[in-house]
């Protein structure tokens, strides 16, 4: 395995993993707060829209010319790398609240309950919540696995490291029945940040025709030196904040 | 049409996000490298560095608009 590709599977691996965690949230609170059999209904034809969307634009990308496809797609990454990457930054000095799954499983389970009586049969709530959770997660996770996967022209092994991550948080959420609110959600949030950032620059740099120094091996110096940036940031938004009064110190949720 | 509409702002919010300042800079960078490599000049260093200014920008504006 080469090194973009280690790359691609962890960048991958972690992204999905981080959703799947999200979208656990939801369907737990939804599922165990009214309808198991409508949340998990949800999770099904959201999954089929999420493989039938897979379906449609792997090929379409694959058939890409491979510079046309760095420049467009290695852009877009960068673009929604450099999203991640803000948010996680703003999180890490204290401007914005942190991800807590707990809290977020609180909040789901309250508006769960106070959606009226559950339905006889399918339980639209439940059904729609679910569904809605699970796409809108797994959009980004199908997101990241095509740029990736078309970029490194390996869409299978993009699809395989996500569907690792499924099947592991999903088996941990099966045995636990909780939330998983011990998971580095935060922290796994910067490291994907940093990956999709740095595999943006580097494809987005190579699709706009520019020759990076020792090819591939450029990669090697991108991540370390884009984690040190975003590392750095933090510690002066951090220094910077600590000279500010208490009331304007407090995170939001943005 | 609102339907279109909500699409629209659902993509917008998806891949541009809270700052669209950013996206705008990586596509300048982006057909500015282009342009520049074309020419024979050697222009990788020009996309990390537009990365690291829109970033910054971007972030301690929401630092100093709290402060």
């Amino acid at each position: 395995m080469t090194g973009t590709e280690v790359g691609l599977v962890v960048s991958v691996f972690i992204a999905c993993a981080v959703e799947a965690v999200e979208a656990l949230t939801i369907v737990l609170a939804v599922g165990t707060t009214r309808s198991w059999r409508s949340a998990m209904i949800g999770v099904g034809v959201a999954l089929l829209a999420l493989a039938a969307t897979t379906a449609a634009l792997g090929p379409a990308l694959t058939a890409l010319p491979i510079n046309v496809l760095r420049g467009v797609v290695g852009g877009l990454l960068l673009v929604f790398g450099l999203q991640w990457l803000r948010k996680a930054i703003l999180r890490a000095s204290g401007l914005k609240a942190l991800h807590d799954e707990d809290a977020a499983y609180a909040e789901e389970s309250e508006l769960a309950r106070s959606a009226g009586q559950v339905e006889a049969g399918v339980d639209g709530y439940s059904f729609f919540v679910s569904f809605k959770g699970t796409f809108l997660e797994g959009l980004e996770v199908v997101f990241i696995a095509l740029t990736f996967g078309s970029n490194q022209r390996d869409v299978p092994l993009a699809a395989l490291a996500a569907l690792a991550a499924v099947l592991v948080v999903v088996a941990v959420g099966a045995a636990l029945r909780a939330p998983l609110a011990r998971v580095p959600e935060n922290s796994l949030k910067f490291v994907v940040g940093v990956m999709l950032t740095s595999f943006g620059i580097f494809w987005g740099g190579e699709g706009a025709h520019a020759h990076w120094p020792g090819s591939d091996a450029a990669l090697l110096v991108i991540v370390p030196v884009v984690l040190l940036f975003a590392l750095g940031t933090v510690v002066a938004l951090r220094r910077y904040l600590a000279g500010a009064p208490a009331a304007v110190q407090a995170p939001v949720n943005a | 049409m609102r339907r279109l509409e909500q699409f629209l702002r659902f993509l917008w919010d998806f891949v541009i996000g809270d700052d669209w300042r950013i996206a705008l800079g990586v596509a300048v960078a982006l057909v500015a490298t282009l342009v520049l490599s074309d020419s024979g000049v050697t222009v990788f260093w020009l996309l990390p560095v537009v990365v690291a200014v829109m970033l910054s920008l971007s972030v301690w504006g929401v630092a100093r608009s709290r402060r």
